[in-house]
């Protein structure tokens, strides 16, 4: 039983767009992070990052080619580092 | 034995191994989060200490490196032998520079006497003390995975180059990429958390 | 069938002789039996050990071991019972080697990557023995709590290293399981075909992977700690203790839904198969081991309802824990349904699945007692938890192995036991089991804390009788497992299906051949149909 692999991949010109943009996107963290937002600032820093992530996942680690069992199980792994941190603020959050 | 070639098998198996990675890490954001929220303003006075400019430049080079090392796998399967070496070794590359600007980050860190257990940290505010106690095991878990995964990078290289990684056999390569993207990402967020904090 | 040779004969990779047959192999079913003879070892060094320790508490004072030694006992039974026996008895041992066979298939997917899992096992083991005798054990209990661990002038850090190598060969086990599960089960196998016990293993394998990297973490903390000193749960340094007691339980919480599904797997496996009846309520079980699996992961800090947590976490905590209880009870009473209006035929193994029901539920429900706040605080670390969880872990766990351990000691060494012992031995552990906790339930009540070298004379009678409890029940366990261990000189008679069970492993020779199937395996629609069983017995009993 052979089972190749499925030829799934992305072109030079598409990975290269995505690199320019994870860059883009890191001048932007960079630059936001010098105007005092507050709180937000830390929200703002987080969302970039996990946007970039994302991207990562997507094109990079070709998460977009991937069947249902990888999907779901790393949303459940970031689902359960949710509540990893979530969960320890019932304490500390109200001590 | 069918397991040989399943190759979509083996990246299951990866994948499952890069969530113990993530959540290895997680671990350390637990104590990040909950220290954050205690220390604000201590964690804003530490990340004005590190050096924005090793942290960017730092980004920019993993940037590269898993830019080049996911065109290398896409070579791979394109039978385009030299463009898979040169994008596996330009990965090598960054990686080490990486490592060469943490070391200088590190030692000037060091040498302002801000280390673990060191004085400065003891005696200072406590908060800055945990920002600085983080800010060294985190980083330094992250170093020795860039360390692993150049060691696998490397692997990877020779057996293109030996042609034993082909376009129908390339689940090491692939693997070994996940891998290095997955240290990418983590430091994604390592950036700034620790760099960009105000 | 008389000419297959059996996997015992025939070692993979083919190279290698003698010794190296084992060390080497690729082979599940021998790496299992590694295993088998390894944690078997570790489990009866931690009994005796368990048993000096209740021999000291028999009598008040010091009656032969030193305070600072019984401090290192208890560590030490508690850290290899925990790490080297409950976590990977029934995954390495009978998950490595039946669970290929019920999906019907030759081996794991990683066949040396589990080799390697047995090595680090090994390893986590020596090391940990390294460490007893380089400044003495650690004297912190299994628990490792700062800041004790960090100011204790014993061997924390080798043996703290000894848990995280161990940890390692656990999650990679689970990593293993979860790739063979989705990539090599019979084509004609749906999810809603696999036996109940590579179901639980499935679930289990979730639960090693995704929270033993968070003790890994925190254990390599612990050792930074000590080294460096970076302060991180040093209050005068800013850090939090309670956070590591946080990090601690998001592993050890789940880790004891690791110890105690496998064991309901196996339960779920013997009760139909000796009741002749298909299991009631097979989808409400699978489904129960996942909730399991996903709820027992939110609930860890019910351990730490006494440590300065906020009001609103022992609330939020206490909550979910009792949500806990409901797969749990959904399975036992799915075993008892299962009985119910079935053809019993009492076999050892089905002996021991009894005991188990009834040592698990109370357990279980001892443990709501602890997982209410308001009667937590009264009982917090006294001999009521001792009791408590020895009920789970032994009384549930251990019993599932002892259970798994008889029903599939034929088919792995084609062997078959003497009954009569076997139901003695069982006996002795069971009415030992309630005579030795039982009191300490009691003890619990009336205030004995746990960990303690020595206690107030109220407490002595209690002390003294669960010594002898504790006596019958090495006794009992030594029985039947040397009634096992002698079968080994006897010829193979064993049948291949001895029980007549309906899952895959019983359509092969005991024991199997390497490949495992001599003739490929037929799947049913159902996995516990008994109706060609019934059939079969039936047709014999008429013939004799």
């Amino acid at each position: 039983m052979k089972i190749t692999q499925a030829l799934h991949y992305f072109e030079y010109k598409t990975l290269f767009m995505v690199l320019l943009a994870l860059l883009a996107l890191t001048g932007i963290t960079v630059s936001v992070s010098f105007i005092d937002l507050g709180k937000f600032n830390v929200w703002i820093a987080l969302i970039i990052a996990s946007t970039k992530g994302a991207i990562v996942l997507l094109f990079f680690m070709h998460m977009k080619y991937e069947g249902r069992v990888l999907v779901f199980s790393f949303l459940g792994t970031i689902f359960f580092l949710g509540i990893m941190i979530s969960f320890t603020f019932w304490d500390v959050g109200f001590r | 034995m069918s397991s040989h070639s399943d190759e979509s098998g083996k990246k299951l198996g990866m994948w499952l191994f890069l969530y113990t990675e993530i959540i290895l890490f997680g671990g350390l954001f637990v104590l990040y989060a909950v220290y954050f929220v205690r220390y604000a303003s201590d964690f804003i006075e530490g990340g004005k200490e590190l050096n924005i400019l090793f942290g960017v430049v730092n980004t920019i080079i993993l940037l590269i490196s898993s830019f080049s090392v996911a065109a290398a796998i896409t070579a791979i399967q394109k039978k385009e032998k030299k463009m898979a070496v040169t994008g596996l070794a330009t990965g090598l590359l960054c990686g080490l520079v990486f490592l060469v600007n943490k070391y200088f980050e590190w030692s000037h860190k060091i040498d302002s006497g801000i280390f673990p257990n060191s004085e400065k940290l003891v005696d200072g505010p406590v908060g800055q003390n945990i920002f600085f106690g983080l800010y060294y095991v985190i980083t330094g878990l992250h170093g020795i995975h860039i360390i692993i995964g150049m060691a696998l990078l490397f692997i990877s290289l020779v057996f293109v180059q030996t042609g034993k990684i082909t376009h129908e056999r390339f689940s090491l390569a692939e693997n070994s990429g996940l891998y290095w993207h997955l240290v990418d990402l983590i430091w994604i967020f390592i950036f700034p958390l620790f760099y960009l904090v105000i | 069938m008389e000419t297959v040779k059996s996997f015992f004969e025939t070692p993979s990779p083919a190279r290698f002789k003698g010794i190296w047959s084992w060390l080497l192999t690729t082979d599940h079913k021998r790496i299992g039996l590694m295993y088998l003879f390894s944690i078997l070892f570790w489990f009866l060094l931690a009994v005796l050990l368990g048993g000096v320790i209740r021999l000291e508490l028999m009598f008040q004072g010091e009656t032969f071991i030193s305070a600072e030694v019984y401090n290192s006992l208890f560590t030490l039974h508690g850290v290899i019972m925990i790490f080297l026996f409950i976590i990977p008895a029934l995954p390495a041992v009978f998950g490595n080697f039946f669970l290929p066979m019920q999906i019907g298939t030759d081996d794991v997917f990683f066949p040396k990557l589990n080799l390697l899992s047995w090595y680090l096992y090994m390893a986590g083991g020596i090391i940990a023995i390294i460490s007893l005798f380089s400044d003495g054990f650690p004297d912190t209990g299994w628990t490792f709590y700062v800041p004790f661990s960090i100011s204790t002038h014993t061997n924390v850090s080798t043996a703290v290293f000894a848990a995280f190598v161990l940890g390692i060969a656990s999650m990679l086990t689970g990593l293993n399981f979860i790739t063979t599960i989705h990539r090599m089960r019979k084509k004609q196998m749906g999810w809603m075909q696999i036996p109940l016990f590579t179901w639980s293993l499935y679930a289990t394998s979730w639960v090693q992977l995704l929270a033993t990297p968070v003790v890994s973490i925190t254990l390599l903390l612990v050792i930074i700690e000590r080294y460096v000193g970076v302060g991180l749960f040093d209050p005068s340094r800013g850090g939090d203790p309670i956070l590591y007691q946080h990090l601690f339980w998001m592993y050890s919480h789940p880790a004891v839904y690791i110890m105690i599904l496998p064991g309901m797997g196996v339960i779920s496996e013997i009760i139909p198969v000796f009741s002749r009846k298909s299991i009631f309520g097979y989808k409400a079980i699978v489904a129960s081991s996942m909730a399991i699996a996903i709820a027992g992961s939110l609930v860890w800090a019910h351990h730490m309802y006494t440590s300065g947590m906020s009001d609103t976490a022992i609330f939020v905590f206490s909550l979910l824990t009792f949500v806990v209880a409901i797969p749990s009870a959904i399975k036992v009473f799915s075993w008892v349904a299962t009985l119910y209006k079935g053809s019993i035929q009492m076999t050892p193994p089905l002996f021991l699945a009894l005991c188990f029901i009834y040592l698990f539920s109370v357990g279980g429900l001892t443990g709501l007692v602890l997982g209410a706040a308001g009667t937590d605080i009264y009982v917090h670390d006294t001999h009521f938890v001792v009791a408590h969880f020895h009920f789970t872990m032994f009384g549930g766990t251990g019993f599932a192995f002892f259970a798994a351990l008889h029903y599939w000691w034929p088919k792995m060494f084609g062997r078959m036991y003497d009954f009569k012992k076997a139901y003695i031995g069982a006996i002795l552990l069971t009415g030992g089991f309630m005579f030795h906790y039982v009191p300490m339930f009691i003890l619990g009540l009336q205030g004995m804390p746990r960990r303690y070298f020595d206690y107030l004379p109220q407490y002595a009678k209690g002390n003294f009788f669960a010594g002898f409890g504790a006596a019958f029940m090495i006794i009992g366990i030594f029985l039947m497992v040397i009634n096992l261990l002698i079968t080994l000189r006897k010829p193979m008679d064993a049948k291949a299906d001895p029980w007549g069970g309906t899952t895959l492993e019983w359509q092969t020779p005991s024991p199997p051949p390497l490949h495992n199937f001599v003739t490929e395996p037929c799947v049913l629609d159902y996995p516990y149909d008994f109706t060609g069983v019934v059939k079969k017995y039936s047709k014999n009993t008429k013939g004799e």
